[in-house]
């Protein structure tokens, strides 16, 4: 209903290489070594997976809302930490940047985000500001051609790995979200900005997340994004479509959780029949189905009112927390499905598992989604 | 440079099963895809593209209309054109049939340079057409081509045998038929996909390539499929022992039993 023939080709894409490419043996090594082969990255970036809605102008693929829920999809089906990799360069990283960028910001930076060669954090969180993201107290104070930055950013998902990062200080600390502006911050090549030590998470392993320390870093004043002031615009408009890929996200892992369960729930064997057959786990097995397409046609509607020109705010926020909800309980019941095997490692669902308890905490937690829904139903 | 490549959509056979009471394919539901030898010449043909800029790929299929699907892949992957001959009089036709009616297609185009076919269709298992093709247009053909180099006149190729590979220099226009080993066909993107759906599919019926109907599909199909089945196993065979005269001895007593002989 809500796919074209050409979507259904999309997806069909992005299915065959993830089971291609997404190999055990690689994401076993991934899950070791902490890191993400460039190989397997350098692949993505040919088959267009890292510009999917970009304009074909700045070197993406001229795809629709609809194409990056696929991709996402079939690749958190297989990876929840390769749809990480996707899902930056289409929301977090290139949002900013096609929301408020200058024709020359964007023909600068945008290029080589879609072409994989350069990476792009987004970095608004930070220790004592995370869903009061205006909070923050990290500043910047023009002097000159430049602005100088102070703070420390915390949770930045690709941080250690990025060349460069879209920071949000405030410009005005009087003004509260009013006074926040956002910065294209040059990683490698500023004195003063550094990393922290990659953290030890519990799951999506293979993509360092870190704190951004910004100690009287001088970034040219050119470098900043859209105008003062309209930084916590930019980054509430950036986290509205952030919100449908962790939604994406969460189909997907789900997706792969339910079909490990009916695939377990076939072959073992218990009391002389397959374990299947006992309406205790055919009857979670039919909730889990059924919560997923649920989560799905929310999903997939959201994409389809974004592509359509439709408000899609409401839907976009109800997908996320419906969807990445609904992704825990599967991949949870999917775990108990298994009964002792879900518990090591050798099982794929100990890692669904694990990977998909952050996605109801970032890019919005389910309580902010609630807020927002909430807040949208009850206005005066 | 303009390149041809022949393709054909298929059911998936590793999808496939076996109707146990027939012995025939259960094609209903199974996913249709690019035969995997075609998708080995067109990454072939594309390849030369990368390398000669100017270079034109076309696609040509024989089908109905869905393979319209399979067309849009190739597009995807890099074609710039395809055409899809598709009519009912083509319908029921076997590989004598089919290579009238893609040759009939590539005589309508005109002209090109070289002609790639996959080594085989994973439906039929033939290997017939290729050559077939290559006979009714006069060119030479060079089946099992595991490699290819391209020279200013003409193309040295690597032939795959059972042991080994021969090495043959071809004149152009020439068909090749290309096996697994050839290359690593490339996957589509996204990109490539928003293009293929823009692009046109010329469609040409029995009429269009100046084809009467008795000369074409089931009419002129002097191979008719009677049956597809899988053999049922057989049991265990017996070992015969013994010295050479004696195991020969016994054989030819069991195969007089038999009345073999």
């Amino acid at each position: 209903m809500y796919f074209t023939k050409q979507h259904e080709l999309v997806r069909k894409l992005a299915r065959e290489f993830a089971e291609k490419e997404l190999t055990n043996e690689i994401l076993d090594e991934v899950e070791e070594s902490g890191t993400f082969p460039e190989e397997i990255l350098y692949k993505m970036g040919k088959a267009g997976f890292f510009g999917i809605k970009t304009p074909k102008e700045y070197g993406g693929s001229g795809g629709d809302a609809r194409c990056y829920v696929l991709v996402m999809e079939e690749m958190a089906r297989v990876s929840g930490v390769a749809s990480i990799y996707v899902s930056s360069p289409n929301s977090l990283s290139g949002g900013p940047l096609l929301l408020s960028g200058t024709e020359e910001q964007k023909r600068k930076y945008l290029p080589s985000l879609i072409s994989g060669k350069k990476k792009l954090c987004f970095a608004l969180t930070e220790p004592g500001a995370g869903s009061d993201a205006g909070g923050m107290q990290s500043t910047a104070v023009k002097d000159g051609d430049f602005y100088i930055l102070n703070g420390r950013k915390t949770f930045i998902t690709m941080a250690p790995l990025a060349d460069y990062a879209v920071v949000y200080a405030k410009t005005d600390m009087t003004k509260g979200t009013k006074g926040i502006s956002a910065f294209i911050v040059d990683m490698k090549n500023t004195p003063g900005i550094s990393c922290g030590k990659p953290e030890h998470k519990m799951g999506v392993i293979g993509c360092a997340t870190s704190d951004i320390i910004m100690d009287n870093a001088r970034i040219p004043a050119e470098n900043l994004l859209g105008e003062e002031g309209m930084g916590f615009i930019n980054a509430m408009k950036t986290l509205d479509t952030g919100r449908m890929g962790v939604a994406a996200q969460s189909i997907g892992v789900a997706q792969g959780a339910l079909d490990e369960a009916i695939k377990y729930a076939k072959e073992r064997k218990q009391f002389g029949r397959r374990i299947g057959d006992f309406q205790a786990i055919a009857f979670m097995i039919a909730d889990m189905a059924t919560k997923l397409e649920a989560a799905k046609q929310l999903v997939y509607k959201t994409a389809y009112l974004m592509d359509t020109h439709q408000s899609a705010s409401m839907e976009a926020s109800m997908a996320k927390y419906y969807a990445s909800e609904v992704c825990n309980e599967i991949a949870s019941k999917s775990l108990q499905i298994h009964g002792g095997y879900g518990f090591i490692k050798d099982y794929k669902i100990e890692r669904m598992y694990r990977d998909c308890r952050v996605f109801t905490i970032y890019e919005g937690t389910s309580q902010i989604q609630q807020l927002v829904i909430s807040g949208k139903l009850l206005k005066k | 440079m303009k390149i041809l490549v022949c393709v054909k959509q298929v059911p998936d056979t590793n999808e496939v099963k076996i109707d146990p009471v027939k012995g025939t394919l259960i094609r209903d539901g199974v996913p249709s895809i690019l035969n995997p030898d075609d998708a080995n010449a067109l990454e072939e043909a594309l390849k030369i593209k990368d390398e000669r800029p100017g270079t034109t790929v076309s696609v040509i299929t024989m089908g109905p209309p869905q393979a319209d699907d399979m067309l849009r892949e190739c597009l995807a992957m890099g074609a710039d054109e395809a055409y899809l001959l598709s009519d009912r009089a083509f319908g029921g036709a076997d590989t004598c049939a089919t290579s009238t009616t893609i040759a009939a297609g590539i005589d309508k185009i005109g002209d090109y340079d070289i002609i790639f076919a996959g080594r085989q269709a994973i439906d039929g298992d033939t290997a017939q057409v290729g050559p077939q093709v290559a006979w009714r247009l006069g060119i030479p053909v060079v089946t099992y081509v595991q490699d290819v180099k391209l020279c200013e006149e003409e193309v040295i190729v690597q032939r795959q045998m059972e042991n080994g590979y021969e090495i043959l220099e071809v004149q152009m226009p020439c068909l090749l038929t290309a096996v697994k080993e050839l290359n690593e066909p490339r996957y589509m993107s996204i990109g490539g996909i928003m293009d293929a759906y823009a692009k046109k599919v010329t469609v040409w019926n029995h009429e269009d390539v100046g084809l009467d109907p008795k000369d074409c599909g089931l009419n002129a199909s002097p191979t008719q499929v009677f049956r597809s089945f899988t053999p049922a196993p057989k049991g265990k065979g017996e070992m015969l022992d013994g010295t050479v005269t004696e195991m020969t001895e016994q054989l030819t007593e069991k195969l007089k039993e038999k009345h073999y002989l």
